[in-house]
């Protein structure tokens, strides 16, 4: 499989939704990620975790992906969590205060 | 149990695909850090092919030595070291060395009990000791891999050291060059020199091998040839005089290929002569020809004398002088690019730099995205302008050295092609690494304003790239077409909390990313094009 393709599936843990993303999070990756979203919702649980290990370049529409993930998941009053960025990627995710409303796990999550 | 036996310390590794030593190796061994001076451990080294360790490898627990039936030097060593009963120390089925006792004290034989202690031991010491050798040989590994990117390091600061900073002013002339290194940093250079005379010597040259061998003779040779420039008039007599000077201190199998050229700009008149290097090309109005002049390589072989050929560059005419990285170049198919291929991009008139941007996007578009450049590519172009100045002659403005240039497509995605290829191109120049992800995303977000904006995401209108290097930092200038006039760059500051509250669009990061990720950012424009300059110093600066 091509490993730009983005990809997005759903794991089930305890308490919360993962969702594995996959590939290059750019403007390609909207509709996947939003439909992956939307099925995460459509299961209710009170934190969705976004695990990033396998995404190898998120670009400034990919961060705007993240932004609207993030809004539409406190409107529904569920947390989100990012885990797996790369110290890079943590890096953005401060400046742009992403992580202030949203926790940042270093390395993998139980 | 410990006073009953005379140990013999000294484990034996033997390992499948370990490196030899030696046409009968001993296997690697593991010693204890420190050993008194009284310590009795005597060595026993066991080769390879010796039956003992086929004998070891399948044993059910420890060997008595002296009564071991085999035709084994080992066993005649261990017997004659004083070695008593040997066990076998066994992970995950593969014999990692031995525990070799000497006799008991008591020279009473070993019971039974102290045999399965024994195998109890080594049951327990194998995994651990397996654990500490895969360890060391991670470290080993680590070592080597930290000490060949260090010699890719220096051996591109020594080539970067010998590329001229600024071109020649020639009125009426445009000059053009390229230097684009492989990973593994080969020995290509070039080099302007002004004669005394307003004559301008023009060397191209390439060093055999790669890595610092081949930047130190590269540099060698960078020096012979100014050296000998200032002395004589003619080509043929600099190559042979610094192919005396060379041959002597040569490295084993390794050369130089180099042609040297002495262009008159006021006539036009080129007189050259080549040290084994790829003939020069000349676009005259007539078609495209090589100038042909031969010799062995530098370095090969005393008394060689070099034969000189000339020509006349007539007005309209381009000269290409190149290294063998572009010729040999492969597509995904392994076919090699070829110099049919560049004979027939040579007929198509364009300037100077013109010519050179072409060639390189003719390459990237032969080679495919995915490209590991295999070998270090020089270009070097004249033009002599048509006539009346109706062309702008080479600024020869001083600045930075060129690593890179190229041209992408103005298609949406394809800003993830440009940032991989800045990486690629400063990939030896050492940045650390988190600098090099931030100058990563600076280069994409830019790209991707280009080509929005100045392309409107058209694959026609093309994005050019250039990437350059001071003495302590990198900039890669961004220059597009400008179709929706200046990329805005003032625009509001994104804050988090009113996009998520929707009151600001989720978009709008790329500014403030490239601003946070370089140390600086500066927009030009002439009305037809914007570039957009961002400078990432090499080390972090200490006020942040």
């Amino acid at each position: 499989m091509d490993e730009r393709q983005f990809g997005a599936e759903i794991t089930e843990v305890p308490e919360e939704i993962r969702l594995r993303l996959s590939g290059d999070l750019n403007g390609r990756a909207d509709e996947t990620l939003a439909s992956a979203y939307a099925r995460v919702a459509a299961l209710g649980p009170r934190r969705v975790s976004l695990d990033f290990a396998h995404v190898g370049y998120i670009n400034s529409t990919g961060i705007a992906l993240v932004v609207r993930l993030l809004a539409q998941a406190r409107r529904d009053g569920r947390a989100v969590r990012a885990i797996g960025l790369t110290e890079h990627y943590r890096e953005i995710f401060r400046i742009t205060r992403l992580s202030d409303f949203m926790e940042i796990v270093e390395g993998d999550a139980a | 149990m410990t006073e009953l036996m005379r140990p013999i310390r000294r484990l034996l590794r033997r390992r499948a695909g370990a490196p030899d030593p030696s046409p009968v190796p001993a296997p690697p061994v593991i010693e204890e850090p420190t050993r008194p001076t009284d310590d009795p451990s005597i060595a026993v080294d066991i080769a390879e092919s010796d039956p003992l360790l086929a004998y070891l490898q399948s044993a059910s627990g420890p060997v008595e030595i002296g009564r071991l039936e085999l035709d084994s030097p080992a066993v005649r060593a261990m017997r004659e070291a004083g070695v008593a009963l040997v066990v076998p120390l066994v992970s995950q089925g593969e014999l990692i060395g031995t525990l070799n006792l000497g006799p008991r004290l008591s020279e009473q034989e070993y019971y039974s009990d102290d045999r399965r202690l024994l195998t109890t031991l080594a049951a327990q010491a194998a995994p651990a000791i397996r654990v500490a050798q895969l360890v060391r040989e991670q470290a080993n590994e680590a070592a080597e891999r930290e000490r060949l990117e260090q010699e890719m390091r220096v051996a591109t600061l020594i080539q970067q050291q010998f590329l001229p900073r600024e071109l020649p002013k020639l009125p009426q002339w445009q000059i053009a060059a390229y230097y684009g290194p492989a990973r593994a940093v080969g020995g290509d250079f070039y080099d302007f020199i002004e004669m005394p005379d307003g004559r301008i010597g023009i060397a191209v040259g390439d060093v055999t091998d790669k890595g610092v061998p081949a930047a130190l003779v590269m540099a060698r040779t960078h020096s012979i040839l100014r050296a000998e420039a200032s002395r004589s008039n003619s080509p043929g007599d600099i190559l042979s005089r610094a192919n005396a000077l060379l041959e002597p201190e040569m490295p084993a199998r390794m050369f130089v290929t180099c042609l040297f050229a002495i262009l008159e700009p006021e006539t036009g008149r080129i007189v050259l002569a080549n040290a084994g290097h790829n003939l020069p090309y000349i676009r005259t109005g007539d078609g495209v020809v090589e100038l042909r002049a031969t010799g062995m390589p530098l370095g090969l072989m005393p008394g060689i004398r070099y034969e000189e050929t000339e020509g006349v560059i007539a007005p309209g005419s381009n000269v290409l002088l190149y290294s063998d990285g572009l010729v040999e170049a492969h597509d995904p198919n392994q076919e090699m690019y070829g110099f049919p291929r560049l004979r027939q991009e040579m007929t198509v008139d364009d300037s100077g730099s013109e010519l050179l941007d072409r060639l390189l996007e003719t390459l990237h578009r032969f080679t495919g995205p995915d490209w590991e450049q295999e070998d270090d590519i020089t270009l070097v172009t004249l033009r002599r302008a048509s006539g009346v100045a109706d062309e702008p002659a080479s600024d020869g403005q001083a600045g930075p050295a060129l690593i890179t240039a190229f041209s992408i497509p103005g298609e949406e995605g394809n800003e993830r092609l440009a940032m991989d290829r800045v990486a690629a191109a400063v990939g030896g120049l050492g940045l650390p690494p988190a600098r090099l992800e931030r100058l990563k995303t600076a280069v994409s977000e830019a790209t991707m304003n280009a080509i929005e904006y100045g392309s409107q995401g058209n694959p026609d209108v093309p994005v050019d790239i250039a990437v350059e290097t001071t003495a302590d930092a990198i900039v890669v200038r961004i220059t597009d077409r400008a179709l929706s006039g200046a990329v805005p760059t003032d625009a509001e500051a994104p804050d988090i909390e009113l996009k998520l509250a929707g009151e600001q669009k989720p978009r709008g990061w790329g500014l403030f990313l490239i601003r946070n990720m370089v140390d600086s950012m500066d927009v030009t424009s002439d009305g037809s094009t914007q570039t957009v300059t961002l400078t990432m110093a090499r080390e972090e600066r200490t006020d942040g």
